[in-house]
């Protein structure tokens, strides 16, 4: 059994002296101060996608407008500096080398959602000098903005392009400001964060609440009766680039 | 001994630290203009996130782990010719760490947090293993190059202490490189950089890029102050250039090789996009051509015992060596790992004005250091032969 946290009035104002000065990260704080998790916190041992391509319309974006919104993502001007959580793909975008010319035309035409596989070995974290990229314990792989250094070695080290970089200040170019979550800094990598702010508040991850299609699962990986592994008992499921180790936790029935 | 060092010298050496000053004036400017929008300034994107910068780190890595080619001999084989050009590179040494420190600060989005790799140490990272031995090679040639200088200059011998430390320092050199291989081999998914070849490489192509920068400085320090490094030590030096270039494009001849006969796509993909451009991406090919006529030039001027033994010849053939590895070095091999992106496709990258501003800035300032170590050293020299201490 895990004791309760118990914060002392002067541990509290030396970490929120700390805080101030950057050295605990602000979201570590909350937790801290609220002592103990919320009472409808959904928990797992191991975060996991599903994703049902096959019910993914040609042109959707709508689970990418969900999830940028909640994040304060935003839209910068210039494609090649985009700064992207969830976004479609082509099949072929997202399986790369793993096609023929001669596949499913209906398939070829699929958004097919990609984001952070939250991997289960990931090379991102492995990489970090500073630790602001980590892996929680429930398998949601997180990022820090508050201790991240802006080297990029994670985008260097992410097989899937997940991450993106604020090359500019990010502020000017979000549609629609959402208070209820922290917007970044120039400088420093975001990515999708599996929606743990929801998590710690009893909701579901927003692109899977959006999808008007249903074609988002979201579950424990380690419990056999979470619908996530009934999808995966039950059906024919690629993930990314699997030779490569890391072991992606979004998975796809194709 | 510093204040006879700069009584020394004259107008037109102050002159040319005042141009220098000028440029690493610019640079500043360039960086400021960086530091007040971010990043977005560089060509860099989300498929090319790492650039000129990052590229002139690792080359920088490799000029400084090569002072152990004059090291190494002199201190382990007794070579004696190389005793008066030790300090040379080992002063080099500390200015390429002080380079590669400034091009890592320029490339972070966050410079102002750059303690936290310290703060948060993180052994799993290489960037902070890089960050331990690039600091440790640093110190270590700062105080032994100086040192053994001072000992010159007062006539005493140099402390105890000094001859462990070079002795710590040759393998020191090797790890330097090796780390800073190891940010790029150790990565999945980045089929470019993904072969244990690339520490070797880096290692060879440094020992033909330090030499052949040491001959061109002693071949600069003769002409400008009359300090003569010896006929013996370039001939010496020119031999080293010559091995380790050979090593070097056999290295990657054997990469091509590898690439093109298994015609695994993902291994040809980068090779393809520097020579003869890929999916409409060709901003590399004109440069990689100057690399690969640089070096073929290079090779057959160093392999000919005649050409190598002629100094213009000599000379023509380490400014290839030189430039051509700081093409492959210094900007090519890093973009080539982020071709293609995750997605298959071909994203160009070339760096912005700014990007140039800033990375002539940093050699502007490395030749200003050097250029005021060496007056020091050609000061103490000259002192120490006219036998006045
Ligand atoms: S998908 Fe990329 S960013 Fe996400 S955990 Fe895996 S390696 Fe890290």
């Amino acid at each position: 059994m895990k004791k309760p946290l118990s914060i002392s009035r002067r541990t509290l104002l030396k970490a929120t002296g700390a805080a101030a000065l950057g050295i605990i990260p602000a979201g570590t704080l909350l937790v801290r101060a609220a002592g103990k998790p919320h009472p409808k916190a959904l928990q797992a041992k191991n975060w996991a996608m599903v994703i049902n391509a096959k019910l993914c319309p040609p042109g959707c974006r709508i689970c990418q407008e969900a999830c940028h919104k909640v994040h304060n993502v935003p839209n910068m001007p210039d494609p090649k500096q985009d700064v992207k959580w969830i976004w479609p793909e082509s099949y072929n975008s997202a399986f790369p080398y793993e096609t023929h010319p001669y596949t499913d035309q209906a398939n070829e035409k699929r958004a097919y959602p990609v984001l952070c596989n939250h991997c289960e070995n990931p090379s991102c974290v492995r990489v970090c000098p500073t630790k602001a990229t980590f892996q929680r314990p429930d398998g949601v792989v997180m990022m820090d903005y508050h201790r991240c250094i802006g080297c990029r070695f994670c985008m260097a080290a992410c097989p899937y392009g997940a991450r993106s970089f604020n090359f500019k200040d990010p502020r000017p170019h979000i549609p629609q400001l959402n208070p209820a979550y922290p917007t970044r800094t120039p400088g420093v990598v975001e990515k999708c964060n599996f929606c743990d702010e929801r998590l710690a508040v009893g909701q579901m991850p927003a692109c899977m609440e959006a999808c008007p299609a249903k074609a988002i699962l979201f579950g424990d990986l380690n419990d056999p009766a979470s619908p996530v592994r009934q999808a995966l008992a039950s059906n024919v499921t690629l993930q990314r680039k699997t030779k490569l180790g890391t072991r992606p936790k979004v998975f796809y029935i194709v | 001994m510093l204040e006879h060092a700069w009584n020394e010298t004259g107008p037109r050496f102050k002159a040319w630290l005042a141009a220098l000053l000028l440029l690493i004036g610019i640079g500043g400017f360039c960086y400021s203009i960086q530091l007040g929008t971010g990043l977005g300034v560089t060509g860099m994107s989300r498929d090319v996130s790492w650039g000129l910068y990052i590229g002139q780190f690792t080359f920088f890595v490799g000029v400084a782990a090569s002072a152990v080619m004059v090291v190494l001999p002199y201190y382990l084989h007794d070579v004696k010719v190389f005793g008066r050009i030790t300090v040379v590179g080992e002063f080099l040494a500390v200015t390429a760490v002080i380079m590669c420190i400034l091009f890592i600060l320029v490339d972070l989005g966050m410079p102002s947090r750059l303690l936290n790799i310290m703060l948060y140490p993180s052994p799993g990272s290489v960037l902070f293993w890089d960050m331990v031995v690039l600091n440790g090679y640093f110190f270590l040639n700062l105080l032994t190059g100086w040192k053994v200088l001072e000992a010159e200059y007062t006539g005493i011998k140099a402390p105890d202490w000094v001859k462990p430390l070079i002795y710590i320092a040759i393998p020191w050199a090797f790890s330097i490189h090796t780390v800073t291989a190891f940010i790029y081999s150790g990565i999945p998914g980045r089929d470019f950089w993904l072969t244990a070849l690339t520490a070797p490489k880096f290692l060879a192509s440094a020992f033909a890029t330090g030499p052949a920068l040491l001959i061109l400085i002693s071949l600069a320090l003769r002409r400008f102050t009359g300090f003569d490094a010896g006929q013996e030590a370039v001939r010496r030096l020119s031999i080293i250039v010559t091995y380790a270039m050979s090593i070097t494009v056999f290295m990657i001849l054997a990469e091509f090789f590898t690439a093109f006969y298994s015609q695994v796509p993902s291994h040809m993909y980068a090779l393809k996009y520097f020579f003869v451009g890929l999916y409409g991406g060709n901003s590399f090919v004109l440069i990689s051509w100057i690399f690969a006529t640089l070096c073929l030039l290079a090779l057959i001027l160093l392999l000919n015992p005649k050409t190598r033994g002629d100094e213009t010849w000599l000379t023509v053939a380490c400014a290839s060596t030189f430039i051509a590895l700081a093409i492959e070095k210094g900007i090519s091999f890093t973009v080539g790992g982020f071709i293609t992106n995750p997605f298959g496709r071909v994203t160009e990258y070339w760096p912005t004005a700014v990007e140039v501003g800033i990375v002539v800035g940093i050699w502007a300032l490395g030749a200003f250091l050097l250029s005021l170590f060496y007056s020091l050293f050609v000061t103490v020299k000259r002192r120490s032969e006219r036998g006045i201490a």
